[in-house]
């Protein structure tokens, strides 16, 4: 069977991996967003806080993904939650020290004008610590998102479907074409997300 | 009117008082200067009147009213606060920026955009121009324009200024100091101005103050600092040439002789130098030494009005320092 043959007849099942790998992600990426941000804004009030936080989100990060998830079974069990729970966890690193490199690095005379003239502190970070660290915080999640994608793949592996599915399935039965079907796509995936974001984050920035 | 009762700061885990028991109180309307050496207690000194800084003991009184008593963000709204470094915010218009503390007390848009085009034409603007170019579209010195078009917004009866043209050229800083005499001739604000060079404060201040290791040395106009240094430390910070210095603060319209319409006529008729008003006694001998004349007639608008003599010139330089 040729390639192009492959994927004639696979069509509606890649179809259906795509979106739920999409999904997968999209729903995890919304929570890490959230969940980042927040964090990355609520450590800027205390650096042993931030240390703290910092040095654990990193460490997520060194876990093998694989072995993250693996973790996550006896927990959680397999299937969507525990792989939208294992991708939070995952791209939580860039998107909170982004945050808070973002917002630790306004200039000080800045933030001491905006005090000086009577701005509240909640006026502060609402009118000109978020819009400031803006820019860094949309690097962030650019990042956290491409990498969001990949690593949505593994979630196939505990049960959650996705591209992922594919391509573990291609692997224990030696079918190279599932493997590359699902690899190919998810590269795809990152590279126009990658795209649009940087996109998004130019034209913001403007 | 700003008033210190007592005020001491010391930071914590400091072995001394960063400022040791200031007192000393600020008339409405004059521009008081803080000067002293870098670390003197200058900045702490005005930072507390915002209470960006709280004081360890002692109180701050605006008006007779301690300012532990004022809501901080509302006393902070009532200051004009303007720093070195200037602090715009960089996302902002110069529009926007200027209009930032009428926003917060809820001013009507129309009464901001009022206020924003008057403000960009006090400080030399032009509003079409300017208004909505973002800070990093801006020189120095037009920065600091801004910084102080902004800072007086809402028309604060007091401003702070923190060495506020510390960072411009010296032909800029002069021009913005002359500019700035000039408007708060207009608007009469109560003002704190920080700097470390003495000759800003003997020609900005009505008053001086020298800080030296967080304690007032001397307080005190320009003239009588020049001519009455409190103590060598004041002095030394003065650096000598003390009678050119005062030269500086009289102005030829101060201290000519009148002269008569007829005799302006005549004075006129011998084509002799000529001075403004507003020229100093400096100007004057500076274009004595020049012309090697000994006089010098001062003209206000195209009729001559006095006569200055180099004898006058020596006259007031002496008097005044008499006791060097
Ligand atoms: N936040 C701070 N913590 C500890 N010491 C400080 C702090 N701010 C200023 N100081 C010290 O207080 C003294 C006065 O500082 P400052 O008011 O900034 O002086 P100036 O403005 O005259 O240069 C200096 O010795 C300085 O080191
Ligand atoms: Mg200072």
């Amino acid at each position: 069977m040729s390639f192009l043959e492959f994927l004639m007849s696979r069509w509606p099942t890649i179809l259906s991996l795509t979106l739920e790998h999409l999904l997968i992600v999209f729903i995890a990426m919304v929570i890490s967003i959230a969940l980042g941000v927040s964090v990355g804004i609520l450590i800027t009030k205390n650096k042993v806080a931030a240390q703290i936080v910092l040095n654990f989100t990193n460490i997520l990060m060194t876990i093998p993904s694989l072995a993250l998830f693996s973790l996550l079974i006896p927990v959680l069990g397999i299937g969507k939650i525990p792989a939208i729970v294992g991708l939070v966890a995952y791209t939580q690193l860039p998107i909170v020290r982004n945050v808070y490199t973002g917002m630790m690095t306004i200039n000080p005379s800045i933030l001491e004008a905006a005090r000086g003239m009577g701005l509240t502190e909640k006026k502060i970070l609402r009118t000109i610590k978020i819009p400031l660290a803006f820019p860094a915080m949309m690097s962030g999640i650019r990042t956290a998102t491409v990498m969001g994608i990949g690593i949505g793949a593994i979630a196939g592996y505990i049960g959650a479907g996705g591209l992922g599915v594919y391509i573990f399935q291609g692997i224990s039965r030696s079918n190279d074409q599932m493997v590359i079907v699902g690899a190919v796509i998810i590269s795809l995936i990152s590279i126009l997300t990658d795209r649009f974001l940087g996109g998004l984050q130019r034209k913001l920035n403007r | 009117m700003i008033r210190f009762e007592n005020v001491v700061k010391r930071y914590p885990g400091e072995g001394a008082d960063a400022v040791h028991n200031l007192n000393f109180e600020i008339a409405s309307g004059t521009i008081c200067m803080l000067v002293g050496p870098s670390g003197c207690g200058k900045t702490t000194t005005m930072k507390m009147i915002n209470k960006l800084i709280r004081p360890t003991s002692g109180a701050i009184l605006i008006d007779g009213r301690n300012i532990d008593t004022v809501d901080t963000i509302e006393l902070r709204l009532s200051i004009g606060y303007i720093i070195q470094d200037i602090g715009l915010f960089p996302h902002m218009s110069v529009g926007e920026n200027i209009a930032t503390v009428p926003g917060e007390l809820g001013w009507k848009k129309e009464r901001i955009n009022a206020r924003i085009e008057e403000l960009l034409e006090l400080v030399d603007l032009n509003p079409k121009v300017y208004r909505n170019k973002k800070p990093n579209e801006l020189s120095g010195g037009q920065k600091q324009r801004v910084g102080v078009a902004r800072a007086l917004a809402a028309d604060p009866p007091i401003m702070l200024m923190d060495e506020p043209f510390g960072a411009l050229d010296p032909i800029t800083r002069a021009k913005m100091q002359d500019e700035f005499l000039h408007i708060q001739e207009k608007i009469r604000k109560t003002i704190v101005f920080v700097t470390h060079d003495i000759e800003e404060a003997i020609k900005m201040g009505d008053n001086i103050a020298v800080l030296k290791a967080g304690q007032i040395v001397q307080l005190s106009s320009p003239m009588e600092i020049l001519s009455n240094p409190a103590d060598p430390f004041v002095s030394e910070l003065i650096g000598g040439r003390n009678s050119l210095k005062m030269l500086n603060l009289m102005l030829c319209g101060q201290i000519m002789k009148s002269l008569s319409p007829s005799e302006g006529e005549k004075a006129r008729a011998t084509g002799h130098g000529l001075l403004g008003l507003k020229a100093t006694a400096q100007d004057a001998l500076s274009e004595m030494l020049r012309t090697g004349q000994r006089f010098i007639y001062v003209e206000d608008g195209d009729r001559i009005v006095g006569v200055l003599e180099f004898e006058d010139l020596l006259e007031r330089a002496s008097r005044h320092g008499l006791s060097q």
